[in-house]
């Protein structure tokens, strides 16, 4: 056991907590049943953006040694996996069979367990949903320590579906079997799209998303007026092995991706500000091709371009950042234009904006897609940022939208009851196992889960 | 929690009449909903008022017997504070000014300002420490002030006692630190207040709202020790370094 200060990814808000590395079921099974009076917590890789990996004064359990693959039934299809192995060690497993994640999210540096609580979604989100709709079932080890296996429509499927998405607070994940899904190559063949204002954009992703099975948009909200919300479209699908040049099959089920470069220290605050996030707004839109159809792009390219630099968080300086993500419904893209706009003219400018189409949601109580348009802004610590948020959770509230809690940092509790109606259900399946509310964390206390 | 952006759930107040500590939990208010507001102070109709008028800033206040007069107690006060979910800011804004011809002169007044500004502050803030400790998270807010810096021949009963508070409290911040808690020593100049009705305001004075205004920037920045207004700290950097002979013929 040591005393560490953990922070999310964002940097904001540390706390410390004792970490305990447990080697065994009966070692984890004991740090539970006798964490003192500030509760327990599993933490992964943490990449959660704000405080749901951090217990202050309390107990959290790494369990990111707890990384073997069970068993691999390529025949069915599905994985069986100890929760603490990332996502990334999971692909490079599964990948030389021909298999792969159905959902993958904007990072591979996440462990199964991490996705199972935050419940993450990926650019598939409209075809194939998120996580939680992949696992077939789990063993989770409860508060009394009692260690009980759950599927998703089996006799305990109310706590399945209170553990998808639940941050955490209903039991440590020790094992999920996920179902994989079939490919001839790592490789995507992949249309690029630039549109000029965010009305265009909106038309192209609902028109144009049921022909891909992968979309996101990224898109521009420094600059204002006509051209708002300009963007860069790119979707594609998995590419099939004889779309690849001769020389490349061989290997078309390797995993091409490495870290390029580290981000060797924290910047100075405010590095990332108006103008340094305005020219990389224009560059970026500027770089894209105007149109590119069928361009074989490797997994990496695609769909973590921010991996090839390590600890990239950094460049945000020691007052980290916020991301804001949130969802409003189909029919409500005025509030989305609202939220855009408000962005967009306030002195606040984020660099890395994600737009992109849900689908349905699924049966998690605290799951955070649901069908409709998301964003996702990254903006940097600064006076007044606050009041922003607090506006924009305003008009996402009135949407009938929400906020993403694997990111969410500083919404309040009685916006976030609103934005989750299913919250009093989820308490209802922590009252049954773990009445004493053993496990929690600095986000449960914050928000009154 | 306090959360990324600097807004607590909760607040202690310690001290609740206090102008400054009413000020700083409306500031709070303002930015957001639900805050939980703790305010302990001696049953007054002062206290009643006080709670009234942080209700009105939409805070669920609960009121707590509290004199600072009477250490034994302190402990059990900070613990009922916490009865309802952890203390994310606790803000020790009692103090007593008295006068101060008769605060160097007369046993019981000086005896008065000493228990009151400085055990006080000591037995409460060792209770503080024992809380954050326990929650691994909580800022506690001291209110300090410049009198503390120089003593001065018109206040220093006065002064003297908010040195020994001020020492404390900038040693507890150093030792909570490694615990996930932090100390705000704040050293306000004249504040125009009930503390002070009746005095002529020294140069740079301030109010209780521009003292909270302090307070809450330096939540939010990562601040440990400040000064209000924040001039006063050049100022007070200059006159701590006057030989004592030019100081004591300055009009202060």
């Amino acid at each position: 056991m040591s005393r560490e200060t953990l922070h999310g990814w964002g940097r904001t808000s540390p706390t410390p907590a004792d970490v305990h590395r447990p080697a065994g079921l009966d070692e984890l099974r004991s740090s539970v049943t006798t964490s003192g009076a500030r509760g327990v917590l599993v933490r992964g890789l943490g990449r959660s953006y704000g405080d749901a990996a951090q217990n202050a004064g309390g107990d959290v359990l790494d369990l990111t040694g707890w990384t073997r693959i069970l068993d691999l039934d390529v025949a069915a299809a599905t994985v069986t996996v100890e929760s603490g192995a990332s996502l990334d060690a999971l692909m490079r497993a599964v990948l030389p069979f021909g298999l792969w994640l159905p959902v993958i999210p904007g990072t591979r540096q996440v462990t199964v367990g991490g996705a199972i609580a935050a419940d993450v979604h990926g650019k598939n989100h409209h075809v194939r949903g998120s996580f939680g709709d992949h696992v077939v079932s789990m063993d989770v080890l409860l508060a009394s320590g009692d260690v009980v296996t759950v599927a998703p429509d089996g006799p305990d499927a109310e706590l399945f579906w209170a553990t998808v998405g639940g941050m955490g607070l209903t039991g440590v994940v020790l094992r999920a079997t996920v179902a994989l899904k079939r490919v001839e190559s790592s490789f995507f063949l992949v249309d690029t799209d630039r549109v000029p204002n965010l009305d265009g954009l909106l038309t192209s992703l609902s028109e144009g998303d049921s022909r891909y099975e992968y979309s996101v948009a990224w898109f521009d909200t420094a600059t204002t007026g006509a051209s708002m919300g300009r963007a860069v479209v790119t979707r594609g699908d998995q590419a099939p092995r004889d779309a690849l040049p001769e020389a490349d099959r061989p290997g078309a089920l390797s995993m091409s991706d490495r870290t390029l470069a580290t981000v060797p220290f924290s910047f100075p605050n405010g590095v990332v500000n108006r103008f340094t996030a305005r020219a990389f707004n224009a560059l970026w839109y500027a770089k894209a091709p105007r149109h590119r159809h069928g361009e074989l792009q490797n997994l990496t390219q695609f769909f973590h371009p921010l991996d090839v630099v390590a600890d990239w968080n950094r460049v945000y300086g020691s007052a980290g950042f916020c991301q804001y993500q949130f969802v409003v419904p189909f029919g409500e893209e005025a509030a989305f234009r609202t939220a855009v706009g408000m962005i967009a003219e306030s002195d606040h400018v984020s660099s890395l904006n994600v737009l992109k189409r849900f689908g349905a949601g699924n049966r998690g109580l605290l799951s955070f897609p649901t069908e409709g348009w998301t964003l996702a802004v990254d903006l940097p610590v600064r006076r007044g940022l606050d009041a922003l948020l607090r506006d924009l959770d305003a008009v996402v509230l009135d949407a009938g939208g929400r906020l993403y809690l694997a990111k969410d940092s500083r919404a309040d509790a009685a916006t976030i009851a609103r934005m989750y109606p299913r919250l009093d259900a989820f308490a209802a399946v922590r009252d049954r196992v773990d009445p004493d509310r053993r496990f929690r964390s600095d986000l449960a206390r914050r928000l009154d889960l | 929690m306090i959360d990324a952006l600097g807004r607590p759930q909760s607040l202690l107040l310690l001290g609740g009449t206090s102008d400054i500590a009413l000020a700083t939990a409306e500031a709070y208010a303002a930015a957001g909903p639900g805050l939980r507001v703790a305010l302990a102070a001696r049953p007054s109709a002062d206290r009643d008022a006080a709670v009234t008028r942080l209700e009105a800033a939409g805070c669920t206040v609960r009121a707590l017997d509290f004199d600072a007069r009477e250490p034994d107690t302190h402990a059990a006060v900070v613990e009922a504070a916490a009865q309802d979910g952890d203390v994310d800011l606790a803000v020790v804004a009692f103090g007593l000014l008295g006068d101060q011809e008769q605060a160097w002169t007369d046993v019981a007044a000086a005896r008065a300002l000493a228990e009151v500004n400085y055990v006080g502050a000591v037995t409460v803030g060792v209770a503080l420490g024992d809380l954050v400790r326990r929650q691994g998270h909580g800022v506690v807010v001291a209110l300090s002030s410049v009198a503390g810096e120089r003593p001065r021949r018109s206040n220093f009963v006065y002064g003297s006692t908010k040195a020994g508070m001020d020492a404390f409290y900038t040693g507890l911040g150093e030792a909570l630190r490694p615990l996930g808690g932090r100390v705000v020593v704040v050293r306000p100049g004249f504040v125009r207040s009930k503390m002070t009705e009746g005095l002529d305001a020294a140069p740079l004075a301030t109010t209780p709202e521009g003292v909270a205004e302090a307070i809450v920037k330096a939540v939010t920045g990562g601040s440990e020790q400040v000064w209000v207004p924040g001039a006063m700290r050049g100022v007070m950097s200059g006159l701590r370094h006057l030989p004592r002979g030019v100081f004591r013929r300055l009009p202060v």
